[in-house]
C-alpha cells in the first residue's frame, strides 16, 4: 500500500470534517485522530461485542443524509424505500423497532447500494475515498483495500470493524478484484455489501456490563454515539462523537451532557427537528394526498409539495431561529409563503423562487399550525373539509389523546347527506350525528374544536359561506368556548396537554418505544416548562436523562434452537 | 447444511468462469426429493409439467350482501345483479359465502380486521401490522424458490403500504404502485427471456451473488448477541437475502422455452391515484405485466390490492370517497341499496373481472395460465356501512392445475373462515392439517372445493 496522505482527503467524508466543527464540542479531547490508523486500532479492541438490545431499520431520510454525509451530496440515492409502517398512535420511529425488511424491500436496497457504490468508485470521485494508491490498478491489493475500507466501514456501521468483518470486505474486494481484473471493482462490491448489511441497514444498539451498578447494564458508548446522532440529527454519528464513544466519553455523565448540549446547538439539530416533526405530525400522509380537481382547481402536486414545506419552515424558525415557546406554536401569525401557495391563500408572493416571510393578519383568522393549509387540506376529504377528522387530529396528533374508531358492527342510522338542502352546513349535518348516542360520544369530543376551523375548506382556503350559508364558526375544547382558529389555538396553547404531547413523542423519538411511565413524561414536561417550553431544552433533557438509556434486557436466544423460520431460510 | 456447501461450491465453480448450469437445479432435486413441491406443481398429463399459480386479488368495502350472494349453493347457483359481471367465467369462479370471522373478543377494528383474519387465520389485536404470518407468504416460501421473485404485490391505488401479505408484525410486503415500476422490476435489468436461443450468464450478477453469500455469512455473529424480539427481524432479514440470492441463481440458471411467455413491451409512466378511472388503467396495466410475469415464470405467487380496506377510491366531481359514500350516503328506500357507493362496487366488479380474463386468455398446454393458477378475490367487510365481518365475499378463480373444483357456491354455515386458508394452503401442497388461532383454528378442509 502506498499512501498518499496519513488521513483522508478532506472531501471524502464531509461528515467528519466539514458537517460540525469539532471546536463546537468544546474540548480537545474529541479532536479526530488519523482515520485508518485509529480504526485499526480499535477494531481489535472491539472484538467482544455486547449483547444486542435493540434493532431499529433506518428511515429513508435517514439513510439518504448517511450518504449524503459520508460521500458527498453527488453521490445519487436512486430508488424506492420499503417503508416502515406506523403503528397505530405511535410514531413511525417506534414502528422501525419492529421492521423487518421484506423480500422487496432487500431488492430495493440492492438496487440502492450497487448504485451508489459504482459513484463511490467511478474514475470522478474514487481519489476522495481512497487513501492510497494499488500497487497495480488491475490487481487485488489488500493493504490498500483494507485501508480505505476500514474508515468507511467505520462510519457506515457507527463503530469500528471487528477483526473478522475486516478480514471479510477485504477479502471480498481481493476475490473481486481479482475476478474483474479492476482494484476499484472490487472496493465497489466491497462497499455495496456494507450498505446491504443488517449492520448498516439496522441501528443496532448493544448493552454492556454497569460497572456502576454490578449485575444491569448499560448501552454502550458507540451504541449511545449512534442514537445521539440519529435523534438529534438525522444522521449517522460524525468523526467526533465516533471518537467520543472510543474514548468512552459518552457514558459519562458530564461528558455525556457536554456533548448533547453542543449537539442541540448545531445547526444540524434544525434537521433532527424536521426528521422529529415530520413523524409526530404524520407527514407521511402528504405522499398520499390527493384532492378533487373539480372542486379544488387550485389543487396540485407542487401545492402538495410546499405545504409540508411551510410547516416544517414555520416550525424551525419559530422553535430555532426565534427559541419560542412551543405552545405559540399554535398561536403565532408567523409563517412563510412560496409562489405556489399565492392561490391557496388568496395572497401575493413577491419572489418568483423560495421562500419569504410571510405574517398573517388577525382577521386572516390564521393562528399557528392550524391555521396553516397542510394541516387543514391534510385533515380533510378529497372533495370536503371535515370538522372530524381536524378534530380528531387535534387530539390524537397534538394532543397524544386517542379517539376510539366508530364502533364496528354498528347501524350508521344517523347519516348525512350531502345533497339535501335542509342541511347546507357541516355544523348541520354533524348535529345529526351528535343525536345517536352511538356517536354522540366521540363525536362531542372532535367535532366542537374541528367546526372553529370551517370558515378553511377542504384545502385549507378561506370561505366565509357553504352552500350560500353563513358558516358559524363558534368552538369548544375540554369546557372553554372560544370563536374560530385563533380562539382553537389558545386553547390549544392553553392545554397541558400539549406540551406533554411533544415531550412523550420526543422520549418515544429518541428510545423507539413509547414510554409506558407516566410520571417519568410528567417530570419531562415539568422541566421543558421550567425552560420556557423551549426545544432544545426539551431534546437536550431526553438526551441526557438517565431512564432514556436504560437497557431492557430481552432474553437470550439460546442457539441450539432451530426456529421454523431458520429452516425456511436454509431450505426454501 | 450440505445442500448449502455444495451450491456455495457450484458458485465458486461458476465464479471462475467454468460451468453454467448449476445451483437451483440441486436445489430442484433436493425439494422434489420430499414430495410435497413435487405435488405442488402438479403438472398437466402427457405435457411438461406447467407451474401451479397461487395469488390472491381484493378489493376494499365488500358488497350489498342481498345483490350478490348466491341463493343457491353447488354449481349453476344464481347469479345477483351484482354478480353478473362474472357470467362468462361462472364456470371458472366458485362463490364462498356465510364463513364468519370470530374475534374472540378482540375489537373489530373497522376495515382493518377482515383482511388479516382471513390472510393469517388470527384475530387483529392491535393496530401493529399482521398478527401473523399471511399465507400466500407460507404458500410462496414453498412454490416461489424456483422463479425469480418469491412473489409480486401490486397496489393499484398507489400506495405502497397497501398490503395484506407479509410474516407478521412489522413485516410487510410492499406493494408495487405502478404498472411503469412493476414493468422495470420484472423485465427491466436481470430479466432473461426464456424464449431467447442463447444464454449467457452476466458476470456482474455472478458478482452481486458472491456479495450476497457474503452478507449471509454474518448471520452468526449477529444472532449470537441478539435477544428474542431481534431474532425474528434478523431471521426475517436473512430469509430475504436468501430469496435475493435465489433470484441472483434463478438468472444465473438458463431458463427453459415457454411457449405462453412474450415479453410484454416497455410502458410509460402513468398518474397513479385514486380516481377510479386512472385506478381502472393502472389495474389493467398492471395485469398485463403480472399475466406475462407469470406466463415467463418470474413469479408464482402474487397478491393485488385493487383498492384499499377504508376504500379512498373518488370519482371526478365527488366531495367524498367510497369510504364516505358507504357510511354517509342515504339507502334508497326505493332501490334498497345506496346507489352512489354501489357504483364503485360495479367498477370493482368489472375490473376483477378484467384480471380473470387476461389470466384465462393466455394458453399453456391444453388449458389456460388461470386453470394452471388459483386466485383468491376477497373482501375485508361484508356490507360497509355497518362494518360487518362475518360473510365477507370471497371468490376462487381458476382450479390451480385441476386441484380444486371450480364454478361452485359454497355455504360455509357460519364456520370460520379459516377454513378457506387451510384449504387453499393444502391444495398448493403446503403440509399443514390444522391452522389459525383461538376460535378461527380448524382443521376442517371445504371438501367441496377440493378436486
Amino acid at each position: 500500500m502506498i499512501l498518499k496522505n496519513s488521513g483522508l482527503k478532506s472531501k471524502a467524508l464531509m461528515l467528519a470534517l466539514t458537517a460540525l466543527p469539532v471546536a463546537a464540542f468544546g474540548y480537545t479531547a474529541l479532536q479526530p485522530a488519523p482515520i485508518a490508523a485509529q480504526s485499526l486500532s480499535a477494531s481489535a479492541a472491539q472484538a467482544q461485542p455486547g449483547q444486542i438490545v435493540a434493532m431499529r431499520r433506518i428511515s429513508e431520510s435517514q439513510y439518504r443524509h448517511i450518504i449524503a454525509d459520508v460521500f458527498g451530496p453527488d453521490i445519487r440515492v436512486a430508488g424506492r424505500f420499503e417503508p416502515i409502517v406506523r403503528p397505530v398512535h405511535e410514531l413511525i420511529s417506534s414502528g422501525a423497532s419492529d421492521a423487518a425488511i421484506s423480500p422487496a424491500g432487500i431488492e430495493q436496497f440492492d438496487a440502492i447500494a450497487r448504485v451508489i457504490a459504482s459513484h463511490v468508485f467511478d474514475e470522478k470521485h474514487r481519489s476522495q475515498f481512497t487513501p492510497c494508491a494499488p500497487l497495480d490498478a488491475t490487481k487485488a491489493d489488500d493493504a490498500c483495500a483494507g485501508g480505505t475500507l476500514a474508515p468507511l466501514g467505520r462510519y457506515l456501521f457507527r463503530r469500528p470493524l471487528t477483526p473478522s468483518e475486516q478480514a471479510f470486505f477485504t477479502g471480498l474486494a481481493g476475490r473481486a478484484a481479482t475476478r474483474s481484473g479492476s482494484f476499484a471493482k472490487g472496493l465497489e462490491l466491497s462497499l455495496a455489501a456494507m450498505l446491504v448489511s443488517p449492520n448498516f441497514l439496522y441501528v443496532i444498539e448493544r448493552a454492556e456490563a454497569d460497572p456502576a451498578s454490578p449485575g444491569s447494564l448499560r448501552l454502550d458508548n458507540y451504541s449511545r454515539a449512534s442514537r445521539l446522532s440519529f435523534m438529534l440529527w438525522n444522521t449517522t454519528p460524525n468523526e467526533a462523537l465516533l471518537h467520543a464513544a472510543e474514548i468512552g466519553a459518552l457514558t459519562d455523565q458530564a461528558k455525556l451532557s457536554t456533548v448533547a448540549e453542543s449537539m442541540v446547538k448545531s445547526p444540524r439539530f434544525e434537521q433532527g427537528l424536521r426528521a422529529f416533526f415530520s413523524d409526530m405530525l404524520l407527514f407521511e400522509k402528504f405522499d398520499e394526498l390527493a384532492k378533487d380537481p373539480v372542486v379544488y382547481p387550485y389543487f396540485n402536486q407542487e401545492v402538495a409539495a410546499a405545504l409540508p414545506e411551510q410547516t416544517l419552515r414555520t416550525i424551525t424558525d419559530h422553535l430555532l431561529v426565534q427559541n419560542g415557546d412551543y405552545r405559540q406554536l399554535f398561536t403565532t401569525n408567523r409563517t412563510f409563503m412560496t409562489r405556489v401557495l399565492g392561490p391557496v391563500y388568496q395572497v401575493p408572493v413577491s419572489k418568483s423562487k423560495g421562500w419569504v416571510d410571510y405574517q398573517f393578519s388577525p382577521k386572516d383568522d390564521r393562528a399557528g399550525l392550524l391555521g396553516q393549509a397542510g394541516f387543514l387540506a391534510l385533515y380533510s376529504h378529497s372533495g370536503r373539509s371535515s370538522p372530524t377528522l381536524r378534530g380528531r387530529a387535534i387530539r390524537e396528533v397534538l394532543m397524544c389523546q386517542p379517539v376510539p374508531n366508530p364502533p364496528g358492527n354498528v347501524n350508521f342510522t344517523a347519516v348525512q347527506d350531502t345533497a339535501n338542502k335542509a342541511m347546507p352546513t357541516a355544523r348541520i349535518r354533524l348535529s345529526e350525528h351528535a343525536t345517536d348516542p352511538t356517536c354522540s360520544g366521540c363525536h362531542r369530543i372532535t367535532d366542537p374544536a374541528g367546526l372553529s376551523l370551517e370558515r378553511f375548506d377542504g384545502i385549507g382556503a378561506f370561505r366565509a359561506t357553504e352552500n350560500d350559508t353563513p358558516i358559524n364558526i363558534a368552538g369548544s375544547m375540554d369546557g372553554s368556548d372560544f370563536f374560530g382558529g385563533a380562539g382553537l389555538g389558545k386553547a390549544l396553547a392553553d392545554s397541558p396537554s400539549t406540551p406533554m404531547c411533544v415531550a412523550s413523542r420526543a422520549f418515544e423519538f429518541a428510545t423507539g418505544r413509547p414510554s409506558e411511565n407516566a410520571a417519568l413524561i410528567e417530570a419531562l414536561t415539568k422541566s421543558f416548562g421550567s425552560n420556557g417550553y423551549g426545544i432544545r431544552s426539551l431534546f437536550l433533557q431526553v438526551a441526557i436523562m438517565p431512564e432514556a438509556w436504560r437497557v431492557r434486557a430481552s432474553k437470550p436466544v439460546i442457539e441450539s434452537q432451530v426456529s421454523f423460520a431458520d429452516l425456511r431460510a436454509k431450505n426454501p | 447444511m450440505a445442500y448449502d456447501l455444495s451450491r456455495r461450491t457450484a458458485l465458486k465453480g461458476m465464479l471462475n468462469g467454468a460451468g453454467v448450469v448449476v445451483g437451483v437445479p440441486l436445489l430442484n432435486a433436493f425439494l422434489d426429493g420430499n414430495g410435497e413441491a413435487l405435488a405442488a406443481t402438479g403438472g398437466a398429463a402427457g405435457g411438461a409439467p406447467m407451474p401451479v399459480r397461487f395469488g390472491t386479488w381484493f378489493w376494499g368495502l365488500g358488497v350489498n350482501p342481498t345483490r350478490w350472494f348466491p341463493s343457491k349453493t353447488g354449481p349453476n347457483y344464481d347469479l345477483k345483479p351484482e354478480l353478473e359481471p362474472i357470467k362468462a367465467f361462472q364456470s371458472k369462479i366458485s362463490v364462498l359465502g356465510n364463513f364468519s370471522v370470530p374475534l374472540d373478543g378482540a375489537p373489530n377494528l373497522p376495515h382493518g380486521s377482515g383482511g388479516p383474519a382471513i390472510r393469517t387465520g388470527r384475530a387483529l389485536t392491535a393496530e401493529r401490522g399482521l398478527p401473523g404470518e399471511s399465507f400466500d407468504v407460507t404458500i410462496a416460501d414453498l412454490i416461489g424458490s424456483r422463479s425469480r421473485f418469491s412473489s409480486l404485490e401490486m397496489s393499484s391505488t398507489g400506495d405502497a403500504r397497501n398490503s395484506l401479505s407479509g410474516r407478521g408484525g412489522g413485516n410487510l410486503n410492499p406493494s408495487e404502485v405502478s404498472a411503469a415500476g412493476l414493468y422495470q422490476r420484472v423485465f427491466g435489468l436481470g430479466f432473461q427471456d426464456p424464449n431467447s436461443g442463447t444464454f449467457t450468464p452476466d458476470p456482474v450478477t455472478m458478482a452481486r451473488r458472491s456479495v450476497l453469500s457474503g452478507v449471509s455469512e454474518q448471520r452468526q455473529s449477529l444472532l449470537a448477541a441478539v435477544g428474542t424480539e431481534d431474532k425474528q427481524k434478523l431471521d426475517q432479514y436473512f430469509t430475504s437475502i436468501r430469496q435475493l440470492e435465489n433470484q441472483l441463481d434463478v438468472q444465473l440458471t438458463k431458463p427453459e422455452p415457454l411457449q405462453a411467455c412474450n415479453v410484454p413491451r416497455k410502458i410509460p409512466e402513468l398518474p397513479v391515484n385514486a380516481e377510479i378511472e386512472n385506478v381502472m388503467r393502472n389495474h389493467e396495466f398492471m395485469t398485463d405485466m403480472l399475466v406475462m410475469a407469470l406466463a415467463c415464470d418470474q413469479t408464482r405467487v402474487f397478491n393485488m390490492m385493487f383498492n384499499n380496506g377504508a376504500s379512498s377510491l373518488t370519482r371526478i366531481g365527488s366531495t367524498i370517497t367510497h369510504h364516505q359514500l358507504t357510511h354517509e350516503e342515504v339507502l334508497d328506500n326505493r332501490l334498497g341499496y345506496q346507489p352512489e357507493a354501489t357504483y364503485f362496487l360495479t367498477r370493482i366488479m368489472e375490473a376483477w373481472v378484467y384480471f380473470v380474463g387476461a389470466l384465462d386468455k393466455v394458453k399453456e398446454g391444453n388449458r389456460t395460465l388461470l386453470d394452471n393458477t388459483l386466485v383468491l378475490a376477497h373482501s375485508e367487510t361484508e356490507f360497509a356501512k355497518f362494518h360487518t365481518i362475518d360473510n365477507i365475499p370471497m371468490m376462487l378463480a381458476g382450479t390451480a392445475g385441476g386441484r380444486v373444483k371450480s364454478g361452485i357456491y359454497v355455504d360455509g354455515i357460519g364456520t370460520p373462515v379459516s377454513r378457506v386458508g387451510l384449504t387453499i394452503q393444502q391444495a398448493m401442497g403446503v403440509p399443514v392439517d390444522r391452522w389459525g388461532t383461538k376460535s378461527m383454528e380448524t382443521n376442517r378442509t371445504i371438501t367441496e372445493i377440493m378436486a
